[in-house]
């Protein structure tokens, strides 16, 4: 892998720091300076997976480009729960788009800075866009590739929530197979969300051969961390897409966000790896690897495959699609660590 | 100033907001007890003198040990560790070598000549010690600590007792246990050797003692009613193993059979082996209903030594023993069977358990003897007040540690009762169990296993058998420990907290929760590797 793994600090590369390791070998949300982006006070529920995944993904941005950072952000859950008139949660410039053209909001505030740079009215200055699910996969997708196909020099965070949580639980392209959501209810033959439809954007990043693609979860901050810092040290356009619980729409205990989100790296269900120029170079392993139902069950969004009769083909096929990412992303290993 | 269209207000920050006022339970911070320091019989806080050696600070580790034990050059070699079979890592790989990162501390500060700290004050008190084994010294160092002036009296020539006389060299060598109980010796306790108490009230007058503590230990072998021929050679345990110390090692001829199971028939036969003997241990029950630890049959199997389960004897004769075997009944006890054989021998060693010489106390008024052991209240002291007792003399398992814990706790109880008070503990905390732990976050390290000197050489030498860890091996062993139940400032709390709500403090000053805008999520909690966090519900 290519974080540099630390190796009996009792706790080693796993958690956020660690007393014994060297300074430079935490991470940045271990550093008492760090930027806390995204502040306390913020009306996201009880253990918000995007305000956590938000908080580790900006304030690395922020190190990595010496704070001179400007994020465009998509309507959704993160500007909702972040900036209720007149209070914001945001320390650093921030800016807030509509729902679908926040990849042009950033692409327009690139090209803005390049030619003030150009004109010697600016130093460089970074930009990133962020957005939920929806926000990028659904409504902000033409303008996302549009910013893809240009290259233009925007970093795109996307956190994926699987759903339109602010607004009810309701189901975008993004929402797993078999959900349930407000529009995908559990009944009739084939209950909560249909297989087959829906997008895996990091693929579609893929596919326009952009610098740099990468997936991440909250559970491994080291992994996220390594990630926005490689991406923010290339130009170009570049794309990170990070799982982020949503208790509430997915039915989940508070205290489960990182869980959940461990179980879904380590069943196969979300594939953690990064790309360069549309191919993969690298995905970070499989450590303790788990059935599908260890990460099914704990979400009520899946309550329906366990019922009196179990739906055991429901649950086999979601399992087979695990296996596929395994097989494609090649994300088993022997050597464990 | 004058505000664009459609605004009213200025721009403020989310920090107004407090979400605090959301939870219903709230995160609290705490130190459990770890598995390992609530076995230890010495009460040593094993997790937080690792802590030290995590960082490579040894001398801190090695001090913060000897607050509770004195001795780790000697725990590190003959302590059994039921710390390390109750150690959670155990369920994770393999638990963490506690005794050996002990050995290596004792080693590395008789190396490096650190010193006990001294007593700071004078209470004006003396005490007097009798018995300078295990339990006396380790009474004699924390009650010297307590500021008290303290005399040992000791019957035998050496310090060490049952250390010196019960365990053979090749698990003790002997100028590891001189040096540490020298070091004791130097913080100002008297020693008088090849002083024997006869009569403890006597004593206690003649020297104007405040309160005595007995730790006379149990060393008189024994016996069995065998019938033996007269020039049948049956010597006691103790005896031998005593007798190993003297210039004239015992005569005991090529076969040599020891009866019994407890670890003390494991000693005496590995000492034989050493001898160049050929010793068989006779043994009436089977070895899963041995006294004897585990690892110590285990060694003495490797060694080359046999053992006869499920056997007595009848018979002794000048260079046979006639042996009946037995069997176990549905209760698991050994019944006779009627089949006898014979077997050769040149010597019988009798391995039986020892008894607690109690002629010193003839006629101390309040005083209770039961089962051949003193019987002590809660707070160590007999029935008469003002002295204690401890060790193998009272009623408890008998070994090493054990001493050296009743010593720390009558050292307690003595200096509250000089001083007209009463030591009362504090409170056990709740134990750090598996389950508390997110073992998530636990890198595989297996454990580091100390070079065992090879086999032919412990048959046939003295030499030490366990050696040491080096400081590599050391750091690596101390450093897997989970530290169960206490924060090791992993920062994932700081981390993983969605609002900001944990405050980190710096460097050793660990965390704290800002409840203005914990939420209550319980991230925390379920993230934290150690079980140091707990939820509780708020009172609304």
């Amino acid at each position: 892998m290519s974080i540099q793994p630390v190796h009996f600090y009792q706790t080693g590369t796993f958690t956020v720091g660690n007393r014994l390791l060297t300074p430079e070998e935490r991470s940045v949300q271990a550093n008492m300076q760090r930027t806390n982006s995204l502040n306390s006070g913020h009306r996201a529920c009880q253990g918000c997976g995007e305000a956590l995944g938000a908080r580790y993904a900006i304030d690395a941005a922020m190190n990595a480009a010496r704070g001179r950072l400007i994020a465009a952000n998509a309507t959704g859950c993160l500007e909702v729960f972040s900036t209720p008139y007149p209070e914001t949660s945001w320390q650093i410039p921030w800016i807030h788009s509509l729902f679908g053209n926040t990849a042009a909001v950033a692409s327009g505030i690139a090209a803005a800075i390049k030619i003030k740079r150009q004109k010697g009215q600016a130093d460089d200055v970074r930009v990133v866009a962020q957005g939920g699910d929806g926000g990028t996969t659904d409504i902000g997708f033409g303008c996302l590739s549009g910013m893809f196909e240009r290259n233009d020099d925007v970093l795109y965070i996307c956190y994926d929530n699987g759903g339109y949580m602010n607004t009810g639980v309701q189901r975008s392209s993004a929402t797993p197979p078999a959900a349930r959501t407000a529009t995908t209810m559990p009944v009739g033959p084939e209950p909560g969300n249909v297989f087959g439809q829906g997008k895996f954007v990091p693929a579609i990043a893929m596919a326009h051969e952009i610098p740099y693609v990468a997936t991440a979860t909250v559970a491994d901050l080291r992994d996220l961390e390594y990630k926005v810092t490689k991406a923010m040290g290339m130009r170009g356009a570049r794309y990170i897409h990070i799982l982020v619980p949503c208790p509430l729409g997915w039915g989940a205990a508070s205290e489960d966000t990182i869980l959940l989100a461990r179980l879904a790296k380590e069943t196969g269900i979300f594939p953690v790896f990064e790309a360069e120029g549309g191919e993969i170079t690298d995905r970070l392993k499989i450590r303790r690897k788990q059935p599908v139902e260890e990460y099914l069950k704990r979400q009520k969004r899946y309550a329906h495959l366990f019922g009196k009769k179990p739906a055991v083909a429901t649950i086999a096929r979601l399992q087979a699609a695990a296996d596929k990412n395994i097989r494609r992303y090649g994300l088993l290993d022997q050597e464990a660590n | 100033m004058e505000k664009p269209f459609a605004i009213t207000l200025d721009p403020g920050s989310s920090l107004a907001n407090h979400t605090g006022s959301w939870r219903t339970s709230r995160p609290v911070y705490l130190d459990r007890l770890p598995p390992c320091n609530k076995q230890c019989p010495a009460g040593e806080d094993i997790q937080g003198w690792l802590f030290h050696a995590e960082s490579g600070d040894y001398e801190s580790a090695w001090r913060h040990l000897t607050k509770d034990n004195p001795f780790p050059a000697i725990m590190g070699r003959v302590c059994y560790h039921t710390c390390e079979g109750a150690c959670n890592r155990g369920k994770l790989d393999e638990s963490v070598g506690i005794n050996s990162v002990e050995h290596f501390l004792g080693d590395e500060a008789l190396k490096r000549g650190w010193k006990l700290a001294a007593p700071t004050t004078d209470s004006g008190k003396h005490v007097l010690v009798v018995g300078a084994g295990p339990s006396g010294m380790s009474a004699a160092y924390h009650l010297r600590r307590f500021g008290h002036r303290v005399t040992v009296h000791e019957a035998g020539p050496f310090l060490g007792g049952m250390m010196r006389f019960g365990i053979p060299k090749y698990r003790l060598p002997r100028d590891i246990l001189e040096a540490e109980m020298q070091r004791v010796v130097d913080l100002g306790v008297k020693v008088e050797l090849n002083s024997k108490v006869e009569n403890i009230l006597e004593t206690m007058q003649a020297g104007k003692f405040d309160a005595a503590f007995l730790a006379v230990g149990a060393h008189i072998g024994k016996r069995a009613m065998i019938p033996a021929g007269d020039a049948a050679k049956i010597i006691d345990a103790i005896s031998l193993l005593r007798s190993m110390e003297g210039e004239d090692k015992p005569m005991l001829g090529r076969r040599v059979v020891v009866y019994g199971g407890g670890n003390t028939a494991i000693d005496v036969a590995r000492t034989a082996k050493r001898m160049g003997a050929e010793p068989l241990i006779v043994y009436r029950r089977t070895r899963e209903k041995m006294p004897a630890h585990d690892f110590e049959v285990e060694d003495a199997i490797q060694e080359g030594i046999m053992v006869k389960w499920l056997s007595t004897i009848k018979q002794a004769n000048e260079s046979s023993l006639t042996i009946e075997k037995m069997a176990l009944d549905s209760k698991g006890f050994p019944q006779p069977t009627g089949e006898f054989e014979t077997i050769e021998a040149d010597s019988l060693v009798l391995a039986l358990g020892q008894d607690v010489d109690l002629g010193l106390l003839e006629g101390v008024p309040g005083l209770q003897v039961s089962d051949g052991v003193v019987q002590v209240a809660a707070n160590m002291m007999t029935g008469h007040p003002g002295i204690f007792a401890g060790g193998d003399m009272v009623p408890a398992e008998r070994n090493v540690t054990v001493g050296i814990g009743h010593g720390k706790q009558a050292a307690r109880h003595i200096d509250a009762w000089l001083r007209g008070e009463e030591h009362v503990p504090a409170p056990q905390r709740e134990v750090a169990t598996f389950e508390h732990l997110n073992t998530w976050y636990y890198a595989d390290a297996p454990k580091t296993v100390r070079p065992v000197l090879d086999v032919i050489r412990r048959q046939s030498t003295f030499d030490e058998v366990q050696g040491g860890l080096d400081e590599t091996n050391a750091l690596f062993e101390a450093r897997r420990c989970l530290s169960c139940g206490n924060c090791f400032e992993c920062d994932n709390c700081y981390g993983v907290c969605p609002d900001n709500a944990v405050i980190k403090l710096g460097p050793g000053k660990r965390f704290k929760f800002n409840y203005d805008y914990c939420k209550g999520c319980g991230m925390c909690v379920a993230e934290c590797p150690c079980g140091a966090i707990k939820m509780e519900t708020e009172e609304i």
